[in-house]
């Protein structure tokens, strides 16, 4: 992003994670509160960041195993004569989407109560800045009348 | 040569559509007939789609009526797979007679929207500031709102309130329909603002608002709340207390229990369910004041519609759910997700005939109904034996346009307040009568 702008910057999706990362604009002349917004929203898009680009190479990687085991139980190749990736189809690949969902259950529940922690902290810091930033203005205007 | 063949027809088909959407008059059954085309130009884009796409009622419930019709993404995506494609009807086109000029102009519509669709493809992967631009937000509200769900959300409600045996009272038509889209707004605000790296990861929903950073949580919520809290005074005060209940119940069933269960456990679905047969029980409320057979008859045949719907949908998506955390049947009890299809297809069927018994509907509505009944039964059944992506696919693209004939038919059916004949044409006329008394 631009050195002169004054708003964060958000990406294309992470390649492991999915999610769009942003670059946090700080202002010279923050305010204790605002910086508190600045370092949550930091914090939540870094555990986000962990927890996805973790969980989808888990599953790619679990995925991959499953496959070659399966296609070796089989009897088959990795790769057909074409030099194509075999694949299952979707009914054999249900039982592994079975498998892992409740392999990983727990893990998402407590990831689940974090975001939602997280979401409603930011959420709610991003309601105090807005609030102290419209009574600065409502100051400024004031006295410039 | 497929694909080739894919974009003419969704071009051909795409031409009726727009025929469909210049009817606008304010006329029920013209009403739903676009509404049908409008279903018609979903089923046929969503048809060249590799992935299923959901529809979300009101609530992001299990089996909406209509399922999220984020369709212009959806429709961009179509036509940028088909896009190495596309030049290619550019020599034919010299060669084309009159049949083949119309098809040309409808690839070179397609053509068109398939060059900004490479742009916003290309823009995707750059970095973007994170302002709001005011010529942006409605277009950011109305995917925030999920605006399609929200419309077929108060179709529903609609039908509810026409089916209800009351005269046709416009104004409290009106506001019960108001009411029930904001109220419906809000509760999808709230649950796109719950779910953002859940959507993130799921090829369905990667392209909400919340998710790329279009707008803030923070003005999320706010919006949600400002269409929720007068969309839910204007039910209680402008219809009545109960309809305002109801609707208030419905966001909260959404957000605060259907969306966090669908990580919990696969119960979600028979919330959602629950969810999706709402409205209707409003928009009957809303006309009569009390919660009667007829609502609750009118909320099952939609509750029963959800589970065809939603579980034919689900079966194509189960890598995307099991990827992303969600407890969904198809992919935790597959088998338990067909018999619950099947044995809600057949309901539907039982629901259909309870109607006349109720005197909400003639004889004839049974009668006429159970063809499609039977059909979908029918593919309901395949799925249940075969389950295989190809019938979970046939049943699903059923489902879509089984519910709204099946509400037509009912409202043509529909037993007469004013003791005339009642079956079709005569019962418009009737209607027009009652609204000629009611307008000055």
């Amino acid at each position: 992003p631009p050195a002169h702008s004054r708003n964060d910057w958000i990406g294309p999706p992470d390649k492991h994670s999915n999610l769009r990362p942003v670059i946090f604009y700080v202002p010279p002349e923050e305010s204790p509160l605002e910086r508190r917004l600045r370092e949550a929203r930091q914090e939540a898009q870094a555990c986000d960041q962990h927890f996805w680009a973790r969980h989808n190479c888990t599953f790619r990687q679990e995925k991959e195993e499953f496959i070659y085991s399966r296609l070796k139980a089989k009897g088959l190749e990795m790769r057909d004569e074409t030099g194509q990736k075999a694949t299952l189809n979707a009914e054999e690949m249900a039982d592994f989407y079975k498998d892992f969902l409740s392999k990983n259950f727990r893990k998402h529940m407590q990831y689940n109560r974090d975001w939602y922690k997280r979401n409603f902290t930011v959420t709610f810091l991003m309601g105090q800045v807005a609030l102290a930033r419209a009574l600065r203005w409502l100051r400024w205007k004031k006295k410039n009348i | 040569g497929l694909f080739l063949w894919q974009l003419k027809n969704t071009g051909i088909r795409q031409i009726p559509c727009q025929f469909g959407h210049l009817c606008r008059v304010a006329n029920d059954r013209l009403i739903t007939f676009q509404y049908f085309n409008f279903l018609k130009r979903m089923y046929v884009t969503q048809y060249n789609r590799d992935l299923s796409q959901r529809a979300k009622p009101k609530s992001d419930s299990v089996a909406s009526p209509f399922r999220d019709l984020q369709q212009l993404d959806q429709e961009k995506k179509v036509m940028y797979k088909i896009r190495p494609i596309s030049p290619v009807p550019q020599p034919l086109s010299e060669t084309s007679s009159r049949i083949e000029l119309k098809e040309m102009k409808s690839a070179a519509e397609t053509e068109d929207s398939v060059t900004p669709v490479r742009a916003e493809s290309k823009e995707d992967r750059q970095w973007k500031e994170m302002k709001l631009r005011l010529d942006d937000l409605p277009g950011i509200l109305a995917r925030l709102s999920k605006i399609k769900l929200t419309a077929l959300v108060v179709s529903t409600a609609s039908a509810g309130f026409a089916m209800a045996p009351v005269p046709f009272d416009l104004t409290c038509f009106l506001l019960a329909s108001l009411g029930t889209g904001l109220a419906s707004c809000a509760a999808n605000s709230i649950n796109q603002f719950f779910e953002v790296p859940f959507d993130s990861n799921m090829n369905r929903t990667k392209n909400r608002p919340l998710v790329r950073g279009q707008i803030s949580p923070l003005l999320a919520v706010c919006f949600a709340a400002s269409c929720g809290v007068p969309g839910i005074a204007l039910l209680t005060l402008g219809v009545n207390p109960l309809t305002g209940a109801l609707g208030a119940f419905n966001i909260f069933l959404y957000t605060c229990c259907y969306t966090p269960m669908k990580r919990m456990s696969i119960a979600n679905t028979w919330v959602g369910a629950v969810v999706g047969a709402i409205p209707p029980v409003m928009g009957w409320t809303a006309a009569t004041g009390s919660l009667d057979a007829g609502a609750l008859l009118l909320g099952g045949i939609l509750y029963s519609w959800q589970f065809p719907h939603f579980n034919a949908l689900s079966w194509g998506l189960r890598e995307d759910y099991s990827r992303g955390g969600y407890c969904m049947m198809s992919v935790t009890h597959p088998g338990l997700c067909r018999r619950v299809a099947l044995r809600h297809c057949l309901a539907l069927i039982g629901l259909s005939t309870v109607a006349p018994v109720l005197d909400i509907t003639t004889w004839t509505f049974p009668i006429i109904s159970l063809p499609i009944n039977l059909y979908i039964s029918y593919l309901g059944f395949r799925f249940y034996r075969d389950a295989d992506r190809s019938s979970s696919r046939k049943l699903f693209f059923c489902s879509l346009w089984h519910l709204p004939m099946l509400l037509l038919v009912m409202f043509s059916c529909k037993k007469s307040f004013l003791e005339k004949e009642d079956k079709g044409d005569v019962l418009g006329g009737n209607h027009g009568r009652a609204m000629e008394i009611r307008l000055p």
